[in-house]
């Protein structure tokens, strides 16, 4: 019947490219973010800032704490940036490295951002959800506490807790797990009155399904998309807590620095001609953050529902 | 109305006794005493000195008398650390300074914010839209403790314009640098929210109605679109002023204005518990009262909300 096999093998491969895949909604979400120039450029950039807050120090050539006995008291003359002597960045007012400052105080601050963002996550989300779910009186009293909590001007909560309870990562991580998901919570309550009357809910109440199992595999899986959206909105946020914090002397402490502790030190600095010292700090700052927001913009055009 | 008002209140007073309780508590758990130094004092001077600030009574007991001390009379108790001075006297010192500037910068916030949004909204894809959405994109990222280094480097370093700290009376060349250090950011978001709802009520159906019916387009900004799309506007304000409270810390520390935030950080370094007590509780209230008040504007507004 075909006039060669070479032919017959193209139909058939044809006929096998052709054949329609199904598109899930995450896939169609993925699309829509690739779409977005910015948010794609804010992604690579942050996987570079990922790549350099964690590999950074294999190119350093001086430790984040050791002294540079050489220039230490000439800071202004002999630190400035070089690739010569190893400062990358310079050096701080100690005469220590700047390249590898910088790339702890990278670390350091996005690691904030991220743990806050998670235990925002997984306690907002389970208190959200928990509230929304079973409405009523429990509702009431659950979001009547978060928003006693919310009215709270939690920086100085935050910064009473700091000073009572030692000044360590450790307490800066409670505190602002404590604020971080209060808004959560809010949002994923709100979804929840939302998704809690669809028709699978039903049907998994109408077969017996205890609550709680219904909550954590029917509500929380469909509230993940928003999840994802407002956890990356929060990332720069928490960033921007901490540094505040640190900026103040009263978070992170030496030897461990961030880049709030960083551009606090560069700030208190730049009189004397040591201006790298400011804004190296403040570029991996605002680039981080700059990046945080559009991905997390990015996220919400191709991931929010309120929107389609 | 009134129903409305009394519910709110009816939140936020418990909501200030939980903060008065939980800082005492978090206080009281402290490590060590206030009056624990290097050289131990006598036992029994120790007990004096406790006996006359009242830590020999009962935890609930302290409570009590220190809750009803702030509530009736606005006393915070005295300084732990400078035995000459009370808290009210720090809070009377430094909160003056933190008002003027802090009153200036939300003025200026919210009057440069709503105009630009506003005029961006209606001016919407024109220049005017494009710079000030660049504006607010990039002031996002400007925290008050970014804006402060580069102001000083800019205005007082480079240029030589500036004061580069110090309050001398409130002097209008001191107050400047304070106040856009304070306000930018939150003029940003402002400016955005202004602009993203008033181009939404823009293109809503009773705006079409009143255009067609051939209102001038003052009129239409003014008496028909403005309310509604300042609503979203109102409810960021609470936030804002919280914002706005806490960056008043760097500004203090940063300009050395002597506001309260100076204060509450020096304290928070020597662990001068009552001092950091009393400003939490004091900004605590000062930030419920004024979310009651855009709580309450809000229902005024808009109706619906009063439920």
């Amino acid at each position: 019947m075909f006039p060669n096999k070479q032919t017959a093998d193209n139909l058939l491969e044809a006929a096998q490219v052709a054949e329609v895949r199904g598109r899930s909604l995450w896939r169609d979400a993925a699309d829509r973010f690739l779409k977005n120039k910015a948010a794609v450029g804010a992604l690579i950039t942050l996987i570079l800032i990922g790549i350099f807050a964690l590999f950074g120090d294999l190119i350093a050539v001086w430790n984040n704490e050791e002294i540079d006995w050489g220039i230490m008291g000439q800071i202004a003359q002999k630190g400035a940036p070089s690739i010569a002597n190893g400062h990358y960045f310079g050096a701080d007012e100690l005469g220590r490295d700047l390249y590898s400052r910088t790339v702890q105080g990278t670390r350091i601050s996005i690691m904030v951002g991220v743990v806050g963002s998670v235990i925002a996550v997984v306690v907002g989300t389970l208190y959200g959800a928990v509230a929304g779910y079973f409405g009523g009186r429990i509702d009431n009293i659950m979001m009547r506490i978060v928003d006693i909590l919310m009215a709270i001007p939690f920086m100085f909560v935050l910064i009473l807790m700091l000073v009572i309870f030692g000044r360590s990562i450790f307490m800066l991580f409670v505190g602002i797990g404590l604020i971080s998901w209060l808004d959560m919570a809010r949002i994923a309550r709100g979804q929840t009155l939302n998704i809690k009357n669809k028709e699978f809910v039903e049907a998994a109440v109408a077969t017996g399904v205890r609550p709680f199992t219904i909550i954590l595999r029917h509500i929380v899986p469909n509230l993940l998309g928003i999840v994802v959206v407002y956890a990356t909105l929060l990332i720069p946020g928490l960033i921007l807590t901490e540094s505040f914090i640190s900026f103040l002397g009263l978070g992170v402490q030496e030897p461990n620095t961030s880049l709030g502790a960083l551009i606090s030190a560069g700030a208190g600095q730049m009189q004397y001609g040591v201006i790298w010292q400011l804004y190296f700090p403040l570029f991996f700052f605002l680039v981080t953050l700059f990046a945080f927001f559009f991905v997390g913009d990015g996220l919400r055009d191709a991931l929010d529902p309120k929107d389609r | 109305m009134y129903s409305y008002i009394a519910r709110r209140l009816a939140v936020a007073v418990p909501t200030i006794l939980v903060l008065i309780i939980i800082s005492f508590i978090l206080m009281h758990s402290a490590p060590g005493g206030p009056f624990n130094s290097e050289r131990p004092l006598p036992p029994q001077v120790l007990a004096n000195i406790e006996a006359k600030y009242g830590l020999d009574q009962p935890l609930w007991k302290q409570i009590v008398t220190y809750v009803w001390n702030v509530v009736v009379h606005f006393d915070f108790g005295p300084s732990f650390q400078y035995k000459d001075r009370t808290v009210n006297d720090v809070i009377a010192q430094g909160f003056p300074v933190t008002l003027t500037y802090g009153f200036w910068s939300f003025i200026i916030a919210v009057g440069v914010g709503v105009s630009l949004g506003i005029a961006a909204a209606l001016r919407h894809n024109s220049w005017l839209d494009y710079l000030a959405v660049g504006f607010t994109i990039g002031a996002q990222a400007l925290p008050n403790f970014v804006m402060g280094p580069i102001l000083i480097l800019v205005f007082t370093l480079w240029l030589g314009l500036l004061p580069g700290g110090g309050w001398n009376g409130g002097q209008w060349n001191y107050v400047i640098m304070p106040v856009i250090a304070l306000s930018t950011s939150y003029m940003a978001s402002i400016a955005r929210i202004t602009r993203s709802s008033m181009l939404e009520v823009m293109n809503s159906g009773f705006i079409r109605t009143a255009r067609a019916k051939g209102l001038p387009m003052n009129r239409i900004v003014l008496r028909h679109a403005l309310k509604p799309a300042l609503l979203p506007t109102l409810s960021y304000l609470g936030p804002a002023f919280v914002g706005m409270v806490t960056g008043s810390v760097v500004v203090d520390i940063y300009f050395s204005t002597g506001g309260i935030g100076q204060y509450f950080v020096n304290s928070a370094f020597n662990r001068d518990y009552s001092v950091i007590m009393g400003i939490t509780i004091l900004v605590g209230v000062l930030t419920i009262f004024f979310n009651l008040v855009v709580d309450i504007l809000y229902a005024w507004i808009d109706p619906k909300i009063r439920y």
